[in-house]
């Protein structure tokens, strides 16, 4: 059967009521964390994986996927109103959206920002969906030490590629992967690291460290700020654009999907690299050089088409190969697994319809977004005049929550508060978040490939670079670790540095 | 967010703590393999490799890390406000000790209150009270309703399976 009849089939089953109502209540959680400061999606699907234990998996996945989406609609109007980003991929849009708002002109910054984003998760989730059994395809005939070339791959773009400086950014990694040893060894059954604790027998929760992580940790890096941040700009006048603002942001929303997408689905950083990107592309490309800077509406309409493009991209290598490359992909894996899912190749035939109605699911999900924030962007920014006490007081409820529902040991608490202090000494240093979370998650999985790969060939190292797909893989892997390095030697790490992202 | 702060050319005790803390998890890494049993099978590597590459890798950052902050290349935080980080960690670790003594909601509503006392909230028994609705409300909605097994201490008894 083709995409297209898969695809049809899949929103068939996409319009059962509760189906809709799981991608509801996901892209209105999304819309809301991605408006507050200080939650994003990877944080939300990791608070919400226990409480989903015992619900419909499709209807979970499919609310986490709504979750992502709706996190980079979200994003921008904080970024917007506020100068201050609700999750990463929406850092440059604070550059000209808030300078819009500053001169009044907030309600179309934040329509472009809208329908872009709308348009962009449109064409990339069909994207997704003709692009997928292709990829699929190609998954089928990787094996072992291919499957480690890209989580290499995957490793050096999340840690060392981008990012003001390799050394932290590997540092995190290896902290990820030091981690990712605790308890038993999946191939021998060895109990590593344990120390005759039996909770940490099943390894470090990832829920657990990623709530610490995000939660914990950035609660208490806002607490001891001692500068408060900007306050907020009122939207002034209408929403509506205006002919000129139309006509200047057609060709960014296009040329942002075209940028987005590919940078989300390939192992090349997630869409926080993507918003960049697209930024620098428009900047180029503008007939307006002087407006940038000074509230551009290309600048704001470019980013936050590319950024949900590439949210869209990030489920490319998720569903087809099982490979996270962001840290909320990676907590979404972490989701399947729950639900005694794997993704990649065999997610297709297995649970064939399961995917197809997550795909289809987020076209509706999509459509939900623009509903939902173009009317009622009033009231989403109310929720920005949540005081913070309430605010973190409530996130720091939730973030227990999520441990105690799972596994009420002190033990679990425990390394919820030691992880929440690393976090915050993370950020004191300028250490980024997410690779520790893909290192947990995607080690043990690169340890078993390697491992797979080595016994395939009986111990001889030379096999991970013997054919050309993984020799090609690991070249470009080396290449992504290297170039960076003498680009920011030669002083010109400047532009890496601005596409640093942290959390999603 | 973390965010660039400018770095300053001195040596830099931090950096000096992060890369012992490095090497420690390093070590940990690799008295743990050496405890374990080398059963490679075809492969050739067991289950204590893959740690010892991490450790080997640890290490070499470690070095690094010192070096760099010899050379002052670590970003300097700006002064922090100590007192509610010591507030918010109060609440964590209470609700550590407390959680099966007194149960979710209690020891939820005392973070709930410690953390926003943290953020400048005042009196902190006002935001306590807030905490413990917000804690009824959970636990009616997480424990009743979508069955998460959340700890009943004497509260939650008397109200809910009194």
């Amino acid at each position: 059967m083709d995409s297209f009849s898969l695809l049809m089939q899949g929103l068939a089953s996409a319009m059962d009521p509760m189906i809709l109502l799981y991608a509801l209540i996901g892209v209105t959680l999304g819309t809301a964390v991605g408006v507050l400061p200080g939650i994003g999606p990877a944080l939300t699907v990791a608070l919400l994986l226990p409480v989903t234990y015992g619900l419909d998996p499709a209807g979970s996945l499919i609310m986490f996927a709504g979750i992502y989406y709706g996190g980079m609609y979200g994003g921008s109007t904080t970024s917007i109103l506020l100068n201050t980003p609700g999750e990463s991929a929406s850092i440059v849009t604070a550059i000209e959206g808030n300078q819009m708002a500053r001169q009044g002109r907030g309600g179309p910054a934040l329509a472009t920002a809208a329908i872009g984003s709308f348009v962009a998760g449109l064409i990339a989730t069909l994207l997704l969906a003709f692009l997928a059994p292709q990829v699929v395809k190609l998954a089928l005939t990787l094996g072992p030490r291919e499957y480690f070339a890209l989580m290499v791959l995957a490793f050096v773009t999340v840690s060392a590629t981008f990012g003001d400086s390799a050394l932290r950014g590997l540092t995190s990694l290896f902290i990820g992967l030091a981690l990712a040893c605790v308890g038993i060894d999946g191939l021998t059954g060895a109990a590593r690291l344990t120390y005759g604790v039996p909770q940490l027998m099943d390894g470090i929760e990832t829920t657990t460290l990623a709530v610490a992580l995000f939660a914990i940790g950035e609660a208490l890096a806002v607490a001891a700020m001692l500068t408060p941040p900007d306050g907020m700009h009122r939207v002034t006048g209408s929403v509506r654009m205006t002919a000129t603002d139309w006509r200047r942001s057609w060709k960014a929303w296009l040329r942002g999907t075209f940028i987005g997408f590919p940078i989300g689905s390939m192992p090349a950083g997630g869409a926080d690299v993507a918003s960049f990107l697209s930024y620098a592309a428009e900047r180029k490309l503008t007939k307006h050089p002087e407006e940038f800077g000074k509230g551009a509406i290309e600048g704001v309409a470019g980013p936050e088409a590319a950024n949900n493009a590439a949210a869209a991209g990030t489920l490319v290598p998720l569903l087809t190969l099982g490979l996270p490359t962001t840290a909320t992909a990676a907590i979404m894996l972490a989701g399947f697994q729950q639900f005694g899912l794997q993704p990649g190749p065999l997610l297709f035939v297995m649970n064939a319809e399961l995917v197809w109605t997550l795909i289809a699911s987020l076209l509706i999900a999509n459509l939900m977004l623009v509903v939902l924030n173009l009317p009622l962007i009033g009231l989403w920014i109310r929720l920005l005049s949540i005081p913070r006490p309430w605010l973190y007081g409530g996130i720091l409820l939730f973030a227990t929550l999520g441990t105690i529902g799972v596994n009420p040991s002190p033990v679990e608490l425990g390394m919820l508060i030691l992880f929440g202090l690393m976090g915050y000494g993370m950020r004191l240093y300028g250490y980024p978040i997410a690779p520790v979370v893909v290192g947990l998650i995607l080690g043990p999985m690169a340890e078993q490939q390697l491992r797979r790969a080595l016994a395939i060939a009986q111990g001889d190292w030379t096999t991970l670079v013997a054919t050309p797909v993984s020799a090609t893989l690991l070249g470009i892997s080396a290449v992504f670790l290297i170039v960076p390095m003498l680009m920011r030697l030669r002083g010109r790490g400047q532009v890496l540095s601005q596409v640093a992202g942290d959390a999603d | 967010m973390s965010q660039g702060f400018s770095p300053e050319r001195r040596p830099r005790g931090a950096a000096f703590i992060i890369a012992a803390g490095l090497a420690g998890l390093a070590v940990l890494l690799l008295l743990d393999a050496a405890g374990l049993k080398q059963d490679g099978g075809y492969a050739g590597v067991g289950p204590g490799d893959v740690p010892r590459i991490i450790a080997y890798g640890l290490l070499v950052l470690a070095v690094l890390t010192a070096l760099s902050g010899w050379k002052g290349n670590l970003p300097k935080p700006p002064r922090q406000a100590p007192a509610p980080v010591l507030w918010i960690l109060g609440g964590l670790v209470g609700q550590l000790v407390l959680l099966h003594v007194v149960g979710f909601v209690i020891s939820g509503a005392l973070l709930f209150g410690m953390t926003a006392r943290g953020f400048g909230q005042r009196p902190l028994w006002k935001a306590v009270a807030v905490g413990l609705v917000l804690g009824f409300v959970i636990y009616g909605v997480f424990d009743q309703l979508l069955k998460l097994n959340l700890p009943a201490g004497p509260l939650e008894r008397l109200i809910f399976r009194g």
